[in-house]
């Protein structure tokens, strides 16, 4: 069956012309029309262009010209901006926004040949930790329907997981490339902060977000974030230092890597089903020859307080942008200036990007900049000095990607805390813009638990390798859901 | 004072009052029907009671972290044109557009 196969297996087919790109893209297709009423995966399907674009693919192939990943069939988060393609970011504001320019990471894949077959769901603005704020409907965990896929990259995850489409483009500014993989049993990379452009991506927290991959394994996401990573000097952000040949050295022994038991991580809240699966993988690491020691950051627990001031403050001023002026939802018979910014806001917005929109206004108010603003910047220093000092003694850091494994719809929705502690193991590495990978380690009552690698800054390599080894060693990101299978 | 009655349990304080989640709305440009203010408020005071952890951090003489990476300073362009003039295109998202202008309700009376 065409889609157990990995993106590595499917370009290298295409190249030796063995399946046409046309026939990949109507067999993912067709998957995903024959899952949206159960998924609800994807915001829009692009399939006209996409077997356009699969027909010139073909036609490059035939002539012995093509890309890296020419043909290959992906899934674009609906954060990023597609030209001529409607771009909602799961929000009612945007819902009629098609965007006049390509976000740089898609511009990038598709030169390197990659076909989009469609905008992947999402959390509204990329705020929730469970795809359940969505305007467009909550995506479902492709394992149980009943349980979400984790977010903000839910339509990512379970696209993946589903083999709807073999690898998606995604966003962590929190975790919501890492949770949502952990959730849906798959890989997913959140690379250093600058190394992938965010030019086009839609801004939630601007020194957090960071665009990154979803996939089947570790090799796959280092084919496409070879592609993905690089300068751009349209985002002023962006890091100008060469990008490694990624997938090149994944093979390389793991022998003498020293890994670092991130000691905070198993101390509060871990189910211990999920706290069996992380041990195993890391008796796999010692058995590959790699040393274990533990770690302690004691700053760690500050992470999610700190972001819930950093990234509510970021997010305040980032969508001031949406005044029912220039692009984005207007309300009817506006009165005045002040009611049209206001009611095409609040008619635009959903409940939790008001509320985050709001925590972080009153976090920057005149009063309490300096009790919440300043105070969070400098404990967000004290947390990057932690893994600093951690990486002087360690190669990588691991632990649990997530304190629990996919839960119910509507469980954590009732109290917005319950819903950010999610986020408790992952937030970390954004604060310091740190490269951090989840892997598949295992299942914990039957559900996909994650195994999280952090590295210093612009490690990547690093990262993909250690996942990839233990990919070597176990199958367990080659388990599909058996409806899917 | 003396009263026969049994007080009421005391409610937990909110952090934020109804009033200054008015205030902080209005300052966000958000108009919030009535019946949301008592799930905003009760939800905002959760979240400014969670952050308010960060107080017993001790920060003596650390500095404020606004960007990730060490050392990275804002990079600078030259100041040339490098941009075409596309505001039709750009100006097919926009709600009310005429003779290449976006309309807004009337400001001055």
């Amino acid at each position: 069956m065409i889609h157990r196969q990995t993106l590595s297996q499917l370009a290298a087919a295409l190249r030796a012309r063995k399946v046409s790109s046309v026939e990949l893209v109507r067999a993912f297709l067709a998957r995903i029309e024959a899952s949206q009423p159960a998924l609800n995966a994807f915001v829009s399907i692009t399939a006209e262009q996409a077997l356009a674009q699969a027909e010139a693919a073909d036609r490059a192939l035939a002539a012995g010209r093509g890309g890296p990943l020419e043909g290959v069939p992906i899934g674009h988060k609906d954060l990023f901006c597609t030209a001529g393609v409607r771009t909602t970011c799961g929000s009612r504001m945007l819902e009629n926004f098609i965007s006049p320019y390509d976000a740089t990471v898609v511009a990038r894949l598709r030169s390197a040949g990659a076909v989009m077959l469609g905008k992947l769901n999402m959390d509204e603005f990329a705020m929730g930790s469970s795809n359940e704020t969505s305007y467009f409907g909550p995506v479902r965990n492709p394992w149980n329907a009943a349980l979400v896929p984790g977010g903000s990259s839910g339509g990512s995850a379970a696209a993946v997981a589903a083999r709807l489409v073999p690898a998606a483009t995604a966003t962590d500014t929190g975790g919501s490339i890492r949770q949502p993989a952990a959730f849906c049993g798959i890989t997913g990379i959140k690379p250093t902060y600058g190394r992938v452009s965010r030019y086009g991506m839609i801004a939630f927290a601007s020194s957090l977000d960071q665009g990154g991959v979803l996939a089947a394994s570790a090799e796959d996401a280092a084919r496409l974030l070879r592609e993905m990573a690089g300068f751009d000097p349209r985002d002023s952000t962006s890091v100008d230092t060469p990008v490694p040949d990624y997938p090149a050295g994944l093979d390389a022994p793991l022998a003498g890597v020293k890994i670092g038991l991130l000691k905070e991580f198993f101390d509060t809240g871990l189910e211990p089903e999920y706290e069996r699966c992380v041990r195993e993988a890391l008796a796999v690491y010692e058995r590959l020859g790699a040393t274990l020691r533990e770690v302690s950051l004691p700053n760690i627990p500050l992470s999610v307080p700190v972001y819930y001031v950093v990234a509510p403050a970021e997010c305040s001023s980032n969508l001031a942008r949406y005044d029912g002026v220039r692009f984005g939802h207007r309300c009817a018979e506006a009165r005045d200036l002040q009611d049209l910014y206001k009611r095409s806001r609040s008619e635009g917005f959903g409940v939790e990007v008001k509320r985050r929109i709001m925590t972080g206004t009153y976090v920057l108010s005149a009063g309490y900049y300096d009790a919440y603003y300043l105070k969070a910047q400098r404990v967000r220093r004290l947390i990057s000095a932690d893994f600093e000092r951690g990486f002087g003694e360690v190669d990588l850091l691991v632990g649990p990607t997530t304190p629990s494994v996919a839960f119910a719809l509507g469980a954590k929705t009732a109290d917005p805390i319950t819903m950010y502690l999610n986020d408790i193991y992952t937030i970390s590495a954004n604060l310091a813009g740190l490269p951090a990978m989840s892997i598949p380690c295992g299942f914990a009552g039957g559900l996909p638990a994650g195994l999280q690698i952090i590295g210093p800054h612009f490690a990547e390599q690093r990262l993909l390798h250690a996942a990839h080894r233990y990919q070597l060693e176990t199958d367990w990101h080659l388990r599909i859901p058996e409806q899917y299978a | 004072m003396i009263s026969g009655r049994i007080p009421a349990a005391p409610e937990l304080p909110m952090a934020l009052t109804r009033k200054q989640v008015e205030n902080i709305a209005h300052l966000a440009r958000l108009e919030l029907e009535a019946g949301e203010i008592p799930q905003f408020q009760q939800s905002l005071s959760r979240i400014v009671d969670f952050i308010g952890e960060l107080e017993r951090a001790d920060t003596a003489g650390v500095a404020p972290m606004a960007h990730p990476l060490p050392g990275l300073t804002q990079r600078l362009r030259p100041d040339e044109v490098t941009e075409r003039d596309e505001h039709e295109l750009y100006q097919r998202n926009a709600p009310q557009v005429a003779s290449g202008l976006y309309l807004v309700p009337k400001v001055i009376e």
